[in-house]
């Protein structure tokens, strides 16, 4: 399967993950997951609470070891230094910690790790400390958030929708090749959903690959390539998204609710723009 | 008549204003990971390498019977600070584990003094702090220390906010993230054998922590929260230091009084602003 002559007509893989197994605590939580993107694709991850898909992107992202399979991160395997290019949004829980920090620190921060530059050697100790322009491509990357006058303000005091702006502005000043989203829609006012559909269909335009763990479709609908639905850390559905049977009809999808997303139209607009 | 003059103050002011300066720098890393009173912790153990460390001198016969005291605990506080570290990384239940540690330190600290011949009022000196007794080597080592925590916490400021920030989007970005948690645990050990001196290892954690929680009510940004702590820590040693040449009143209670003091002071005049503005 990951035979590239077999996939000679199919664009290199960003990240390729094959036959993935995670335990935790004792608990063995992926049994065997593959997936693959490519550069200009975005690909929904879905399924139902406790089905792994944040286990399998924190692992693909190196937050959790994996127990046997393998990960591949721009044609190599995954290792600290392949991850110069890779924009990870993790579950946003909370966006500060016990001391506040402003915005522009917290995307800063963004710049830190691996970096693809000139000659690998050294570029560990070399991530330690920040780029000489590391300000104004922080505040770059919160602009193209909509988010630039939030730049000195405490991020624990932003709404929901700013803090995941200011934390999707951390990926992106790492100018990623693949992010990785989890969750990103989850306590979002619509007004930056919208915003943010509008940034990944540029993304997606220049490129990036883009793999986002999603509960609904919602906003992201109509750029999203494929989706591939976990249930009980096994893949259960990998292919084209559900968009004419709907978002519900999805196997994954483990309970109902009453629908209060506003409908998505044709072209994509949620009737948000204008006065 | 020059109180600057004398050694014994000048030592005491040099020594004050060095921890001041660099307990606050470790403190805002423990407060950003919420662990707060992770200095008290390694304080109750590092009291247990005082003991073990007064031991080795009466074994020894060594001229000055605590010579090793200050080693010892630097060895007892890094290594409890690594086992904490440790626990910590792998999730487990650590605080009872954490709590025997620490109590077990303290009592076995207190146990092991008064076996090696300790009296009740070296022991005093460890609990409260012993500022007034510090010689030209107790300086010169201070100074190492404390220049090797400012030279490390400040240097890797970036670095180390990213890991106490956020753990899982540090390690993303391929950051060492265990080696620099190993950091922040190391140089909190070796913060809180520096700060003992001053301080006492009852009060360590105050002086980490009680500056942090002053700038906090002044500023937004970690980077001036870290600066404007270690501008507090330094004035509320120095002050605290300076007010016990002229009155018999431990240096330590009284710095850690004053910095509770201007923590009430600041908090209740920044609400009354924020109260004013609304």
């Amino acid at each position: 399967m990951s035979d590239p002559s077999l996939h000679a007509d199919v664009p290199p893989s960003l990240v390729e993950a094959r036959d993935v197994r995670v335990s935790l605590q004792g608990t063995e939580i992926l049994h065997g997951v593959s997936l693959r993107a490519s550069a200009g694709e975005v690909v929904a991850l879905m399924g139902g609470n406790g089905s792994g898909k944040s286990t399998f992107v924190r692992g693909i992202v190196g937050a959790v070891p994996i127990a046997s399979g393998a990960i591949d991160l721009f044609g190599s395997p995954a290792a600290p230094l392949t991850r110069a290019r890779l924009g990870y949004v993790p579950q946003r829980i909370t966006a500060a910690g016990g001391v506040s920090a402003t915005a522009i620190e917290v995307v800063t921060s963004g710049l830190l790790g691996a970096r693809e530059t000139a000659g690998r050697t050294g570029s560990r100790l070399r991530g330690l400390v920040p780029p000489h322009d590391a300000r104004a491509r922080a505040r770059a990357a919160l602009a193209s958030m909509g988010v630039e006058d939030l730049a000195k303000r405490d991020v624990s005091r932003l709404s929901g929708g700013q803090q995941q702006r200011v934390l999707i502005a951390r990926a992106l000043v790492r100018e990623p090749r693949l992010l990785i989203l989890d969750e990103p829609m989850a306590g979002v006012d619509l007004q930056s959903q919208v915003a943010f559909a509008h940034t990944l269909g540029h993304l997606k335009e220049d490129g990036v690959g883009i793999l986002v763990v999603l509960h609904e479709l919602g906003a992201l609908a109509r750029h999203i390539d494929r989706a591939v639905v976990l249930e009980q850390g096994c893949v259960t559905y990998d292919g084209v998204p559900p968009k004419d049977l709907g978002v519900h009809a999805l196997p994954g999808h483990d309970h109902e609710h009453p629908h209060t997303d506003p409908p998505v139209r044709e072209g994509g607009s949620l009737g948000l723009e204008g006065p | 008549m020059n109180l600057l003059a004398e050694p014994l103050i000048q030592r005491m002011l040099i020594v004050g204003l060095l921890v001041g300066m660099a307990a606050p720098v470790m403190g805002t890393y423990l407060v950003q990971r919420r662990m707060a009173l992770l200095g008290d912790g390694i304080g109750h153990v590092a009291l247990a390498g005082v003991a073990a460390g007064w031991l080795a001198g009466a074994a020894f016969d060594l001229a000055r019977q605590d010579a090793l005291a200050i080693p010892g605990a630097v060895v007892f506080a890094i290594i409890g600070a690594v086992v904490i570290e440790r626990m910590r990384s792998r999730g487990t239940a650590a605080d009872i584990v954490m709590a025997i540690l620490f109590y077990g330190g303290i009592a076995s600290g207190v146990l092991l003094i008064g076996l090696a011949g300790g009296s009740n009022a070296n022991l005093l000196g460890y609990l409260f702090g012993s500022i007034s007794t510090v010689t030209w080597g107790d300086v010169w080592m201070s100074a190492g220390l404390a220049a090797l925590i400012l030279v490390v916490g400040l240097g890797l400021r970036a670095a180390l906010f990213t890991v106490t920030h956020d753990q899982e989007f540090a390690r993303s970005t391929g950051l060492p993230v265990d080696a620099l948690n190993m950091v922040v645990a190391v140089l909190a050990a070796v913060t809180i054998t520096v700060a003992m001196r001053v301080v006492g290892v009852l009060l360590v954690s105050a002086l980490m922590i009680v500056p942090v929680a002053i700038a906090q009510l002044l500023t937004r940004s970690f980077a001036r929260t870290m600066h404007v702590a270690m501008g507090l820590g330094a004035a509320l040693t120095l002050t605290g230091i300076w007010i016990t040449v002229f009155q018999d009143i431990q240096p330590g209670s009284l710095i850690v009084v004053i910095g509770v003091v201007v923590y009430v002071v600041v908090a209740l005049i920044t609400s009354l602003l924020k109260g004013s503005r609304r």
